[in-house]
């Protein structure tokens, strides 16, 4: 960890990032308006999807785009869970449902893994364009079956009537559950950078950048990718859980292949494999959204420019303007 | 006779009508550098894919360290101890070159599934790593990003990787390829002391390097090998000289 406590160039621009994101609720709480808190938690949790894609995609180059999968499943976790706690219907095998945060976090954490394991295990066996095309199509599937599936709502989607719970935090309140999603996405993040520069993330980002070398020295490409689509899963799961929560609402859009391509832009917006890259994409996504979508309801064609500007002239998303070219080591 | 570290016994591969490989007997003995030659297309690359596991043959067997090897994957013979190199280098490009050396001795330690310890704190690695890159002369150069080393510098950094792996035989895929001809007199020297390291199969092109280096010659003709011998043997071979060496020899 000794290179994230010198104060490198990404280093200050990380920190800068992380204090801006949570200056601008406290900013907010106290000038009395919480709709900004609810934009700043939005940020968070979309961030916390990327970085999960991130891991599969920015660390060992598997563009997925079927990540909504594991962000709606998440979600749906949420929304079954506390769907019956609040009917009282036991769910499987006689359990209940629970309106406990850390309860609903560790069943999204592990079913998303579970699911990314058995969709990875599938899809790694492509790579390139296959490798994208079949991510989709398994999560057009779990979006299709969300849809014809009315027990939780089908199309229209499922409701949580009360926010859930947190041991003594009281959820309702926005800036407490701003600061839950936030030390989430920190701890997400120190996963990431931890993963990044062990054994396990030099074996992944080495095969990202030649997988022959990696066979040839004994590692078998296949298990160590698999490994990390699924931890990438389980963090966008966990993502999912918690933007249920923050919209007290889940819904097939939530599957949809949209955010499997919204997830994508985030990252490569903020800067692909860079620790604050999702957090970075995440923020400039949200405030155009915001900022864009108050002036016309064409602001993605705006936001379509801004990508094609990224891609043809800045690489390295905002990170790499920020804070220069990535280091490897 | 000693054993030979590898073994290869009536290897067959076809592409449709073609016969790429066709029953080629061949083995390497400790302590020795094997040079394969042969023409363009003669199937020199056929047959080094079906040693190190890219592609399967269609019979006959491999046999490598005492076991047959002719089923296993690229990854699992390497971790039998088969080092080798590429006729265009392979490597990581964006690591530095202690990284990837570190990459092949993580691989070496045995498990890559560990997520919490940083490599670049880890002195197992480090030393050990760095021990290699300064046997290849990269040491100077280790912590640049391979991509930015020449030609020959990525060949040493092959090299080193190898040698990490501990491997029990090399299999140099035209090593003095693209090197100028100082670089290729230097890199004569080292596989020359490399050879007390682990036996080496030497697909080679140019023949004052391998007419310098082995001690055995086979030449590989439209894959079927037409002569196994010493340099002077090989020199002298009628068939070879029409076949493939011309005025050379």
């Amino acid at each position: 960890m000794r290179e994230i406590m010198i104060l490198t160039r990404e280093n200050l621009t990380n920190l800068i990032l992380a204090a801006l994101l949570l200056a601008v609720p406290f900013a907010a709480d106290a000038l009395g308006q919480p709709f900004y808190i609810t934009l700043a938690t939005r940020i968070a949790i979309l961030a916390l999807a990327a970085t999960g894609l991130n891991l599969a995609l920015g660390l060992g180059g598997l563009v997925s785009f079927g990540h909504a999968a594991f962000f709606g499943i998440g979600g749906y976790v949420a929304g079954i869970l506390a769907a019956h706690a609040f009917s009282g219907d036991p769910l499987l095998f006689g359990l209940s449902g629970t309106k406990q945060m850390w309860a609903i976090w560790t069943v999204a954490v592990i079913i998303s893994g579970l699911v990314g394991l058995a969709i990875g295990a599938i899809s790694l066996r492509t790579s390139g364009v296959y490798f994208i095309m079949i991510t989709l199509a398994f999560a057009q599937m779990v979006y299709y079956f969300a849809i014809s599936w009315p027990a939780y709502g089908g199309e229209d989607g499922l409701s949580i009537l009360v926010r859930n719970q947190f041991p003594g935090v009281m959820t309702m309140i926005p800036l407490n559950f701003f600061l839950i999603c936030y030390v989430a996405l920190l701890l997400a993040l120190g996963l990431f950078a931890l993963i990044r520069a062990s054994r396990f993330g030099t074996a992944l980002q080495a095969a990202r950048q030649n997988e022959v070398r990696v066979a040839t020295v004994g590692i078998q490409p296949y298990r160590i990718r698999l490994t990390a689509f699924a931890i990438s899963a389980a963090i966008t799961g966990l993502a999912g859980a918690l933007f249920a929560d923050l919209n007290r609402f889940v819904s097939p859009s939530m599957l949809s292949w949209h955010m499997s391509g919204e997830l994508i832009v985030l990252i490569i917006l903020g800067g692909t494999g860079r620790l604050f890259g999702p957090l970075a994409g995440a923020a400039l996504y949200v405030i155009f959204e915001y900022a864009l979508g108050g002036l016309t309801e064409r602001w993605q064609f705006f936001l379509g420019l801004i990508l094609l500007a990224v891609v043809l002239f800045a690489r390295g998303g905002l990170l790499g303007l920020l804070a220069g070219k990535a280091k490897h080591g | 006779m000693v054993e030979p570290v590898l073994q290869i016994s009536n290897l067959v591969k076809n592409f449709g009508a073609l016969r790429a490989t066709d029953g080629v007997t061949l083995d390497l003995r400790p302590g020795e550098i094997h040079a394969l030659i042969g023409p363009n297309g003669a199937g020199k690359s056929t047959l080094i894919h079906q040693i190190c596991g890219t592609l399967r043959q269609d019979s006959g067997t491999v046999r490598f360290a005492g076991q047959d090897i002719g089923s296993l994957g690229v990854a699992d013979r390497a971790r039998l101890g088969l080092g080798r190199t590429f006729q265009v280098s392979s490597i990581a490009p964006d690591f530095s070159g202690l990284r990837n050396v570190m990459l092949a001795v993580q691989a070496k330690q045995g498990s890559s599934f560990r997520f919490f310890k940083p490599v670049m704190r880890d002195r197992s690695l480090i030393d050990t790593a760095m021990a290699m890159l300064e046997r290849v002369g990269l040491t100077a150069r280790a912590r640049i990003p391979a991509a930015e080393l020449s030609h020959g510098e990525r060949r040493q950094l092959e090299i080193a990787m190898a040698l990490a792996l501990g491997s029990k035989a090399f299999l140099l895929d035209e090593p003095m390829a693209g090197m100028g001809p100082e670089g290729s007199k230097s890199l004569t020297r080292f596989l020359d002391t490399l050879r007390q390291e682990a036996p080496i199969l030497l697909v080679e092109h140019d023949m004052d390097a391998v007419f310098a280096l082995a001690d055995r010659i086979s030449v590989l003709v439209y894959g079927r090998i037409i002569a196994t011998g010493t340099v002077e043997e090989i020199r002298r071979d009628p068939t070879v000289r029409t076949a493939y060496l011309g005025d050379h020899a």
